[in-house]
């Protein structure tokens, strides 16, 4: 740990074009960020100009009062909490099994519980569709959970396996050895240890849930999330200021447990390098 | 069937079935090793690594199962049994401590899972505290203690349910040589007064001389001899016990034929042999050789000569330092010497 302060005792100073270009890449990806909160609060109802000819609260409760809003964010809520337990259990038992267990296709399960991740959404989404609609299960809230739940149970498995990698496999031996079964172990020591982890997984799971469009797109009825509810907006000029209100809404709902997960997994981590 | 003997091995065998892209096939981890293992007794598994050792541990504490063979635990068969239904502990090689409880937590688990009372769970804990010397330490955490007091720990983890048997898989192998020596001689007192039969997985061969009441030597998965200390060091009886544990001259064909007038191989321990001169006259009963010193190494408490014999062959012996300085011993290099050593003192090797 000493180590990793090395650039406090006179360490090397970046160059100012590194320093230039650091900035000037978090301007580009944050300004427009930026825009849609100022915009939040502007007296005009369907142009942009620049600067905003007045600043008012009155979109806030406008918003927040839209039945339509109300029902996509409800929608969006139930979803990301579904796919997110169904995340959670999967998960959980997948990074168990392959880090337990030895098993004939062991390496091909993992990598095809990753694939989500890494195939583009437009791939997972057509193949949901195209396998639901053969399967002939109408297109409902319950398509959307399992479109979810396909990328949300990578997070959880992927945060789950490297905790167990990182703790000592004895501790489970040394857990049955003292008496306690499988169900007392899981309980008392493997719960524990990776707790964090699942909390860390199930928040990133819950954010990637919450602002998904296109699977979404492909997996949905007549249902619309959140953020399809916002898309859909963007083409009607009038109350443009309303759906930037709730983009800001969405960052917060997704930014704010996103950081919160970053500092825990940072945290445990912390304390787990210190004990070995 | 005796009520004295703790554990017993009859004919277990475990076999791992190896899979990998250029060969598939068996290893034999433990071959058809017997051995009986009685109450009370601090008992060592010493072999190198993959000798077997381990895997038979883990088969007592239920981590592992026979491929074929019983494992009795006072007389019942627990070759089945999962770990939580054996009355057997163990003291992990990397202490396993739970790493999000307390120290004191930690000791107590047994007894939580057990759901023995809050009161008498308190003061257990406490005894087994002061009994491995760490009274005062149950409200830390294990990343707070140094190795040697996780050690303890563990220890008293595994003790505080009285197993009929302890198990000790290389408990001191990650300490350093002083207190690894000093935890060598408390193990010893702890077991005395405990009175638990301690089985002990040990690749250190002057650990299992220190601790041990009987000894099993392990080679490729199968027992080559079992003994006390004494028996072991004195008589090995195989050529691979022989230079396991100590130091062992082995002397076969032509060179053994002159010394002893028969071919059979036998060791002789360096330090049971006498280095002298030439025209020294042997008490009765001894075995003679003469050479030359070849090479003499002082190590302070004592000397280590190479003796070339005559006719082939070479001997090391070692002498205490007793009269003798480094300027004397030195100078010993080039002499012709006559060694002795008495007839007792030689192990014929069966193999």
């Amino acid at each position: 740990m000493p180590s990793k302060n090395s650039s406090q005792s006179g360490g090397e100073r970046a160059a100012w074009p590194l320093k230039f270009g650091a900035v000037g890449a978090i301007l580009f990806l944050h300004v427009p960020l930026w825009l849609i909160f100022l915009y939040a609060f502007t007296t005009e109802e369907s142009a942009y100009t620049f600067p905003p000819p007045g600043l008012t609260l009155k979109w806030i409760p406008q918003a927040l009062a839209n039945p339509a809003m109300q029902s996509a964010l409800y929608l969006s809520i139930r979803v990301a909490f579904l796919a997110t337990i169904t995340a959670l259990v999967l998960g959980t038992l997948a990074a168990a099994a392959v880090y337990r267990y030895d098993f004939f296709g062991k390496e091909s399960v993992s990598f095809m519980l990753i694939l989500p991740l890494a195939l583009p959404g437009i791939v997972t989404g057509i193949a949901m569709r195209s396998a639901i609609s053969l399967i002939h299960i109408p297109f409902s809230f319950w398509t959307i959970v399992i479109g979810h739940a396909t990328f949300c149970v990578v997070v959880v498995y992927n945060n789950v396996l490297a905790r167990f990698r990182r703790s000592s496999n004895s501790m489970i031996e040394a857990s049955m050895d003292l008496g306690a079964n499988s169900f007392q172990t899981f309980w008392h020591i493997v719960l524990p240890n990776i707790g964090t982890a699942l909390l860390a997984g199930a928040i990133l799971a819950f954010s990637l849930s919450f602002d998904e469009v296109i699977v979404t797109t492909f997996t949905a009825g007549n249902q619309q999330t959140l953020p399809i509810w916002i898309f859909s907006q963007m083409l009607k000029p009038r109350n443009r200021p309303i759906t930037n209100v709730t983009a800001m809404l969405v960052v917060l709902i997704t930014a704010l447990p996103i950081l919160f997960a970053q500092r825990i997994v940072a945290g445990s981590s912390d304390s787990e390098g210190g004990s070995k | 069937m005796s009520a004295s003997v703790a554990i017993e091995f009859k004919n277990v065998s475990r076999i791992f079935s190896v899979k990998q892209e250029d060969q598939s096939g068996d290893v034999k981890a433990v071959e058809n090793v017997s051995l009986q293992i009685r109450d009370g007794e601090f008992f060592s598994l010493l072999g190198p690594s993959g000798s077997g050792k381990t895997t038979s541990l883990r088969m007592i504490a239920g981590f592992d199962r026979p491929t074929s063979g019983q494992i009795l635990l006072y007389g019942q068969d627990v070759s089945s049994l999962p770990p939580y239904e054996r009355d057997v502990n163990t003291v992990f090689q990397d202490y396993a401590l739970f790493p999000h409880m307390t120290v004191g937590e930690n000791v107590a688990y047994g007894l939580m899972i057990k759901k023995v009372s809050k009161i008498e769970c308190e003061k257990r804990v406490d005894d087994m505290m002061d009994l491995v010397q760490l009274t005062g330490f149950a409200g830390r955490k294990p990343s707070q203690l140094s190795g040697g007091q996780r050690q303890r720990v563990a220890l008293a983890r595994a003790l505080i349910n009285h197993p009929k048997v302890l198990l000790l898989d290389e408990p001191l192998g990650a300490l350093d040589l002083k207190l690894r020596q000093q935890m060598q001689i408390e193990l010893k007192f702890i077991q005395q007064r405990v009175g638990i039969t301690f089985i002990f997985v040990t690749h250190d061969q002057e650990e299992a001389l220190t601790m041990s009441d009987r000894i099993a030597v392990f080679n490729h998965g199968r027992i080559e001899q079992i003994g006390t200390p004494a028996e072991i060091y004195e008589h090995p009886i195989t050529q691979f016990v022989a230079g396991f544990v100590g130091v062992s001259n082995l002397v076969s064909g032509e060179v053994a034929k002159r010394i002893t007038g028969s071919d059979v191989k036998f060791s002789v321990r360096p330090e049971k042999i006498h280095l002298g001169m030439l025209g020294d006259k042997p008490e009765a009963d001894t075995f003679i050789a003469e050479g030359k010193v070849r090479d003499v190494i002082y190590l302070g408490l004592y000397t280590r000569y190479l003796v070339e014999l005559d006719g082939g062959g070479d001997l090391v012996v070692v002498e205490q330092n007793l009269k003798t300085t480094s300027m004397d011993v030195m100078q010993a290099r080039g002499q012709l010497v006559r060694l002795f050593w008495k007839k007792e003192h030689i192990s014929y090797m069966g193999d």
